[in-house]
């Protein structure tokens, strides 16, 4: 069981409440299909990810990033069952896309970076090691399925 | 592998952080301390505590070494020698810790730089760490 004090649940329901999913969700795929190309071999029916303008602009992978945000947000909804809350996610990374687990750390670490250059210094050493917790426990949940 | 594009970048962006190494690098290593508290280990010699002269002092070497190599990344062997053997044979830090620190000096740069650090500055800027870091753990054994 993770355990969460007051104060991280603060951080992560106020990082989250300030985010714009619309323009944080396409903004952190597309850094991950950018600075991790490999990753883009789960996207092939996406269109054009010729080069990094065409992924930016890319409106099928915004969409799914948007996507991605909102599934986060059930995590941040479920602190305390992040487990079971992504059961089923899980099972679908696993047995129908054929993810490999390692790829949801890299799309954690865009995500970071992005929130950072967001913030900027009120993404203090302290609000990091708080949201790469809960990146980390969400990396796990959905990796927990896999067999 | 990095482009003749993204090598002038990169030193481009290092040049322009030289004058903030201080900043940046104790910055960096006080992120990683709070995420990785292992790293810590390493430091038990030194005053690490926020805005102390230890940090400040040790985050300004490690930025002027990362500025240094970034200005002819072909010769990283040959630039970071000294360093290689450092590493290697007195201070020993588990080159698993490279990558923590690269990490949070990503997350420095983005804090720094905002969308000025968008995803090609990112992308090679974390392929330039990766080598960085590799070089320096070629004389580990």
């Amino acid at each position: 069981m993770v355990e969460w004090t007051e104060q991280e649940r603060d951080i992560i329901n106020s990082i989250f409440s300030s985010l714009d999913y619309e323009d944080i969700g396409p903004k952190a795929l597309s850094r991950c299909l950018i600075v991790y190309p490999w990753t883009q071999r789960y996207f092939g029916g996406f269109g054009n990810l010729y080069n990094a303008n065409a992924i930016k602009s890319n409106p099928m992978i915004a969409a799914h990033g948007i996507r991605v945000l909102h599934g986060l947000d059930r995590a941040v909804k479920n602190m305390d069952n992040i487990k079971a809350t992504y059961a089923e996610l899980s099972v679908l990374h696993s047995e129908k896309l054929h993810v490999d687990p390692d790829n949801f750390k890299l799309l954690a670490d865009c995500l970071t970076i992005v929130i950072a250059a967001k913030l900027g210094s009120a993404f203090t050493p302290e609000v990091q090691a708080t949201f790469q917790k809960f990146v980390a426990v969400v990396v796990s949940a959905l990796g927990r399925q896999y067999h | 592998m990095l482009s003749k594009k993204e090598k002038k970048l990169i030193a481009e962006i290092w040049d322009r952080l030289k004058h903030v190494a201080e900043h940046i690098g104790s910055d960096a290593l006080l992120r990683m301390f709070a995420s990785y508290p292992g790293t810590k280990t390493y430091f038990s010699h030194l005053d690490i505590s926020p805005g102390s002269e230890h940090l400040l002092s040790h985050g300004k070497k490690i930025v002027l070494a990362i500025a240094e190599g970034s200005k002819d990344i072909s010769q990283l062997t040959v630039t970071l020698a000294p360093l290689q053997t450092l590493h290697a044979y007195q201070l020993r830090i588990d080159p698993t810790n490279f990558k923590l620190f690269s990490h949070c000096m990503l997350v420095s740069l983005a804090v720094y730089m905002g969308e000025d650090f968008d995803p090609v500055a990112h992308a090679a800027m974390d392929k330039y760490l990766s080598a960085f870091a590799a070089v320096l753990a070629e004389k580990y054994r």
